[in-house]
């Protein structure tokens, strides 16, 4: 489903802050592959989800999306096939706009936006049992501003908005980081189900190592711009959280203390 | 003494017959506001080319309707100058990397060129009401009234349906949140032109408007544009939620924007009446902006926790 072949990205090239964040990455997923993506502060994870995204060119390598060669392809047109959820809870949703105008843009994500009248009494219909689905009773708010919602919510309601048009990929960028432990299970429970429910090709980086080991099929851990570490299927799910927290500190010398923190 | 005989020479009566031309001229410069809210508010970014394709408007209604065009198809055209203005400074935002503020001053700027070449390098141009078939005039205030009337509802009817379509929610939601809109597949950099090219026509519609009721156009004419028009949006919408409260939607909440106008211009009209010097209504409205603008910021402050705790310690027991 995704092929990324070889790709390099070094951010402020020839100055004295120049940081090479992808160092010649490749990675294939299989349809229905759900990756978890660890790794320090600096090892390129957010780097590899906002090249495959688009948010900026890649210096060297090629990008495939469902066989189809999306390196030169800009943001907002990669976008029909790729659903995100960002860290920020901000990020994902239009702070001034109506829960159900939210809904609703994010139905037509990718195709052509024309003069039609955008929330029909119809989708209005439609979208209420989407959200019902949500179980936050988010159904009874939907001409509120989404910018008075909570960050909980707004990451639950970003996650039904990428996926709601099918997406060929599903990108999670640490969306629970910024949420409390109880509500950031919630969302990861949430994120589990639709994945699930729509058989969807998914990467979702963590700092949470359990939550690394406990979701998904396979586990690739990045340092300086490179995988050191790509696990999947039974091998994974006998991995422990003493094997990973070992593989981490080899792989990144750092000392003992550092990841005992981690753990 | 003096004081007395100051107020014993204002009559009353003469205010009274001073309101409904402030009404009429209000009205148009309503209409430039809502192209000033679509900016502002929507798109969230102040375009400043405002000022040029208002006077660009007034300029080109004035020099068809001279060239014997009629009055409809000159403001017609006005209006695609206007969209063509809007779009200069959206392709020199984001095709050229300009910073949109300084891009609508560098549009701006041009016009100001642009707009003496129009009317034949002449700072002024004429139009009479007698020899020409105008939409309407300061000579017949009533009439004006209706017809400028007719279109404000007509456009706010208008941007009410647009800014509910698939495509005028996407301009909106670029200006809400321009990272989410990419995610979504929105290319910003064309919602953005589309939402100057659209503003600025309904500017340059309002700047042929006011020439047409005022009997020239001038080059000077949209000078300070962008000010009366963030006044006319405060105003508004200060005046509807303290009016309508919640019930304000988007339909009233561009009424009002409107209404921000005839305010601010019968604002004007009293302080012509008191005989302030005219020279001084720039300043006059740059403090009402102010005012309007800070009036939300301060009692938010007034609410947060700095200022309570602030007011106790002062009284230890309180």
């Amino acid at each position: 489903m995704l092929n990324v072949e070889n790709i390099s990205k070094t951010f402020f090239p020839g100055t004295v802050n120049e940081r090479t964040a992808l160092d010649g990455v490749s990675l294939h997923l299989k349809p229905g592959d759900y990756v978890t993506v660890i790794g320090g502060n600096g090892a390129g994870k957010s780097t590899l989800l906002n090249a495959v995204a688009g948010v900026w060119p890649v210096d060297n390598g090629r990008i495939y999306l469902g066989g189809v060669d999306v390196t030169a392809m800009p943001e907002h047109m990669r976008a029909e096939h790729i659903g995100r959820v960002f860290q920020d809870p901000m990020m994902g949703t239009a702070p001034n706009m109506w829960v159900e105008e939210n809904l609703a843009l994010a139905l037509k994500r990718g195709e052509k936006r024309g003069l039609r009248w955008m929330v029909t009494k119809e989708l209005r219909a439609e979208l209420r049992e989407r959200l019902k689905a949500l179980d936050l009773g988010l159904e009874e708010r939907m001409t509120t501003k989404v910018g008075l919602l909570s960050g909980g919510q707004r990451q639950a309601l970003t996650l039904l908005m990428a996926s709601m048009k099918k997406p060929k990929l599903l990108l999670l960028d640490e969306h629970t980081a910024a949420l409390d432990p109880g509500t950031a299970a919630k969302v990861l429970e949430l994120s589990d189900k639709i994945v699930e429910e729509n058989k969807l090709t998914t990467m979702m980086i963590t700092h949470n190592m359990s939550d690394a080991i406990k979701h998904g099929n396979r586990l690739i851990m990045m340092n300086q711009g490179k995988i050191v570490f790509d696990i999947s299927g039974e091998a994974k799910q006998h991995l422990t959280k003493k094997e990973l927290v070992e593989m981490f500190s080899h792989s990144t010398n750092i000392t003992d203390n550092d990841a005992m923190m981690l753990s | 003494m003096a004081l007395s005989a100051y107020f014993a020479s204002l009559s009353l009566l003469k205010l009274v017959k001073n309101v409904p031309g402030g009404i009429a001229q209000g009205l148009i410069w309503g209409l430039m506001a809502l192209g000033v809210y679509i900016t502002f508010r929507l798109l969230d970014a102040a375009d400043l080319t405002v000022d040029g394709s208002f006077t660009l408007g007034g300029a080109v209604a004035v020099m068809l309707i001279l060239g014997g065009w009629p009055a409809w198809a000159a403001v017609l055209v006005a209006v695609l100058a206007g969209i063509l203005a809007g779009m200069c400074t959206g392709l020199l935002h984001v095709k050229l990397g300009i910073p949109i503020i300084l891009a609508g001053i560098l549009t701006q700027f041009s016009l100001y060129s642009i707009n003496l070449r129009i009317m034949g390098m002449a700072a002024n141009k004429a139009l009479s009401v007698d020899k020409f078939d105008l939409l309407l005039s300061s000579r017949y205030i009533p009439s004006a009234i209706v017809t400028a009337a007719i279109i404000a509802l007509a456009l706010v009817s208008f941007f009410y349906w647009y800014f509910g379509t698939q495509q005028g929610s996407a301009i909106r939601c670029t200006g809400s949140n321009p990272n989410m809109s990419r995610a979504m597949g929105i290319d910003i950099g064309f919602m953005k032109i589309l939402g100057l090219s659209i503003s600025n026509g309904i500017v340059a519609l309002s700047g042929a408007l006011m020439a047409q009721y005022q009997g020239f156009a001038d080059i000077n004419m949209g000078r300070g544009a962008i000010v009366i028009g963030l006044a006319a949006v405060i105003i508004g919408e200060v005046l509807g939620k303290a009016l309508l409260g919640k019930h304000l939607n988007f339909f009233g909440t561009m009424a009002f924007v409107v209404i921000g106008g005839i305010m601010y211009y019968i604002v004007v009209v009293v302080v012509l009446w008191l005989r302030l010097n005219s020279n001084d209504l720039k300043l006059i409205t740059a403090v009402i902006v102010a005012l309007f603008l800070a009036v939300p910021y301060l009692r938010d402050q007034k609410k947060s926790s700095f200022h309570r705790l602030k007011v106790k310690e002062g009284k230890p027991n309180a």
